[in-house]
């Protein structure tokens, strides 16, 4: 049964799912939140293709599979085109009438991480987005590469610790700023992308509705926190979503047709990136006289993204 | 319904041409494609086939060989004929996905127009890029002409898809001396070809949902082994499905096609194997090394994977001396067609002289006169009884003669 028309939190735990509870995902992860609400939240068939990753390892690991619906997985770059291919499949079967159920709706989703979906498959994602097929590739950013121990991707923020990008005596580890995934997508020209969060479930349920609903590709990228390469513990994943969420680091926003941009949460407090910051073990190292500069220099931008988000919005840009 | 197409009894077709046409026929649902020279007008005559109504499939041009591939995987699992061409550079860039198309059993036909790997950057034809996919699971067929290379694309589908095979494959023709030399093609009317192609009958289909199914799962110590085996051994028993499939073609059409062709062979003491376009030179060398009393004959593999071995002995098991030609440069061993026949050798009664030549790289003409000199010095080996050469050489090589690893047997 869709989202829609479940009232609490409660009752959509309990809500019979297509991503079953066996899998071998760490315990306080995230995405399996995203995953189930995203399947969760529509009555339609379902064909979803992962990225190799977190997500992809520890659900299909033979002779185990935790979708109760089509699933595939090729490599660690081209989700966004298996789905599509098969969405082209299936329009090209349901005119000439070989489908086994022609009217069943069908939606056409892809999952992947922040490594797949920044770094390695940027140009397979890239491709399908241009090519206009209709679906909806979701990010789970976690920012890092957390299925191979922790190492930087394009995602990871400025002054994160990761195993190829170390804190140290002479590094206060990453010092590249986040790659601007979401614009990079609207600039596609896609009918809708947003970024959301587990925490504002609703909105994020809506998000996903919205994407599938309309024709065209949809990009949405998901904050999705790691309890273990992040380090903080497994029980406080929605807390420390809310501090990211709050914090500004992760702005819940969507833009429409490429301009249409809405700011769909603004926190009541607005928490400062050093509280984000310290819930989290991989920026224990800025807390040292030394590195504590980046803190305020990762504020500073932070504030002129937030500052840069409502102008847009107001601008409609 | 797509626009009739209107066809000769005879045309004449380049390879790419003749290639691009047996996709039409076999109606693929879709063509995921990126171009790339020399196969690139396959893909584009599909184009001129969709900007004129003469398919009801997709095409799909993707950013990439990589993504091509990829796309052709995801459209397979969704339960229909899928097909796609490329070359060289590009079929290198499909590499990785080469082997899932193969581990997940979808039977994708792939049109590989043979072309040198870079570097040096060349667009000629060798065969660099099909021994490149020689270990990825596909069954590779070889054509030596455009009417083969159309052909044996419409036996291409009906092999893979043959649920006892469920298997990806790849024919293969010269980049320029097939793919663009126009020459007399007998097709098929578009009505026999579909029906010997026949209609796509879907296995383990993701757009059944009555029937969920997860593609590409991962498997570590405790099932990849036999996973792969058991994919090894669907690639093995292929072979009598092939020949079923090549009696069915020569049933309606009259050709003939076996995995190992044989050519003046009843009598051959000395013979050249080879592959691709070579073996239609190495035949007219044969005849004329017959007027010069030698008695030579060729043997050429139309189907590279499953590689023959039993055939090729009972090819060969009466010859003296036998030429092994590869066309892709051995980086350091001897080359990998060498090697198959030598093993394929070494378990016969008489155990015929072998020596290998590498040849033709980069597009470099293989002669009639070429030939003829390989057949003259196979002679030799077999009088001498014992092989009186390097046994691996560079033939048409320019400078001084290159050849390495030396018989304990003279």
């Amino acid at each position: 049964m869709a989202i829609t028309s479940i009232k609490n939190l409660k009752e959509f735990s309990t809500n019979n799912d297509r991503f079953e509870g066996a899998h071998t995902l760490c315990p306080g992860c995230a995405h399996s939140m995203i995953v189930r609400e995203l399947m969760n939240c529509t009555d339609d068939n379902l064909v979803i293709s992962s990225n190799t990753g977190c997500l992809e390892v520890s659900t299909a690991v033979y002779p185990f599979t935790s979708w109760d619906t089509s699933w595939i997985h090729i490599g660690f770059e081209n989700a966004a085109t298996s789905v599509t291919a098969a969405q082209v499949m299936h329009k090209v079967r349901k005119k000439k009438g070989t489908l086994k159920d022609n009217d069943a709706p069908v939606k056409f989703v892809a999952f992947g991480g922040d490594g797949s979906t920044f770094d390695i498959g940027f140009q397979w994602l890239s491709g399908a987005m241009e090519r206009g097929h209709d679906f909806t590739y979701i990010c789970l950013d976690n920012e890092n590469y957390a299925n191979t121990g922790g190492q930087r991707s394009s995602a990871t923020p400025v002054g994160a610790h990761t195993s190829t990008a170390q804190a140290g005596t002479h590094s206060y580890g990453k010092k590249q700023k986040k790659k601007d995934i979401v614009s990079i997508m609207a600039a596609h020209g896609s009918p809708y992308v947003a970024q959301l969060a587990p925490n504002k479930w609703k909105s994020m349920a809506k998000g996903f509705q919205k994407a599938l609903e309309v024709e065209g590709p949809c990009f949405i990228n998901t904050v999705s926190p790691c309890c273990t390469e992040w380090k903080f513990d497994p029980k406080d994943t929605i807390n420390l979503t809310d501090l990211a969420t709050d914090s500004l680091m992760f702005p819940i926003y969507e833009i429409i047709d490429s301009h249409e941009l809405n700011i769909l949460y603004r926190p009541k407090n607005i928490i400062s990136v050093e509280e984000y910051m310290a819930a989290q073990g991989r920026y224990k190292h800025l807390f040292k006289p030394q590195y504590r500069h980046i803190i305020d220099e990762v504020q500073k931008d932070i504030d002129a993204k937030w500052d840069l988000l409502q102008r847009r919005e107001e601008a409609r840009l | 319904m797509a626009v009739k197409f209107d066809l000769n009894e005879r045309e004449v077709w380049d390879g790419n041409y003749a290639a691009s046409q047996a996709l039409r026929q076999a109606d693929v649902d879709v063509v995921v494609a990126y171009p790339i020279t020399p196969s690139t007008p396959i893909v584009e005559n599909y184009g001129a086939y969709v900007g004129n109504g003469f398919i009801d499939g997709e095409f799909v041009m993707v950013e990439s060989e990589h993504a091509a591939m990829s796309g052709c995987i995801g459209a397979s699992a969704a339960g229909g004929r899928v097909s796609t061409a490329t070359s060289s550079q590009g079929f290198a860039l499909m590499a990785e996905v080469l082997y899932q198309a193969s581990g997940m059993r979808l039977p994708i036909v792939l049109n590989v127009v043979n072309r040198a790997l870079a570097s040096p950057l060349n667009v000629r034809g060798d065969h660099a890029d099909m021994y490149l996919g020689r270990d990825a699971g596909w069954i590779q067929f070889g054509a030596f002409n455009a009417q083969e290379a159309y052909d044996l694309a419409l036996c291409a589908f009906k092999v893979a898809e043959n649920h006892s095979v469920r298997l990806p494959v790849m024919v293969h023709q010269d980049g320029f001396i097939t793919s663009h030399t126009a020459q007399n093609v007998y097709p098929l009317t578009d009505e026999k070809a579909k029906a010997f192609v026949g209609d796509f009958v879907p296995v383990d289909d993701m757009l059944d949902f009555s029937r969920p199914v997860t593609y590409g799962a991962q498997t570590e110590e405790d099932w990849h082994f036999e996973h792969k085996a058991k994919q090894h051994k669907a690639i093995m028993d292929s072979m009598p499905i092939i020949d079923d499939v090549f009696a069915e073609f020569k049933e309606l059409t009259g050709r003939e096609y076996n995995r190992v062709e044989s050519y003046d062979m009843e009598d051959a003491d000395v013979v050249i194997i080879g592959l691709g376009t070579t073996v239609e030179t190495a035949r007219v060398a044969a005849k004329n090394m017959r007027e010069k009393g030698v008695k030579a004959g060729v043997v050429a593999i139309r189907c590279f994977r499953p590689f023959p071995y039993e055939e090729v002995r009972e090819a060969l098991k009466d010859a003296k001396a036998i030429a092994v030609t590869d066309r892709s440069s051995p980086g350091g061993a001897m080359g990998a067609f060498f090697n198959e026949v030598s093993a394929a050798m070494y378990t016969s009664v008489n155990r015929p002289l072998v020596t290998g030549f590498v040849y033709g790289l980069g597009g470099r003409d293989f002669s009639i006169e070429e030939a003829e000199r390989i057949f003259a010095e196979q002679q030799a080996h077999a009088d001498a009884g014992h092989i009186t050469t390097d046994i691996q050489q560079f033939s048409g090589l320019r400078g001084p003669k290159l050849g390495f690893f030396k018989t304990a047997r003279g």
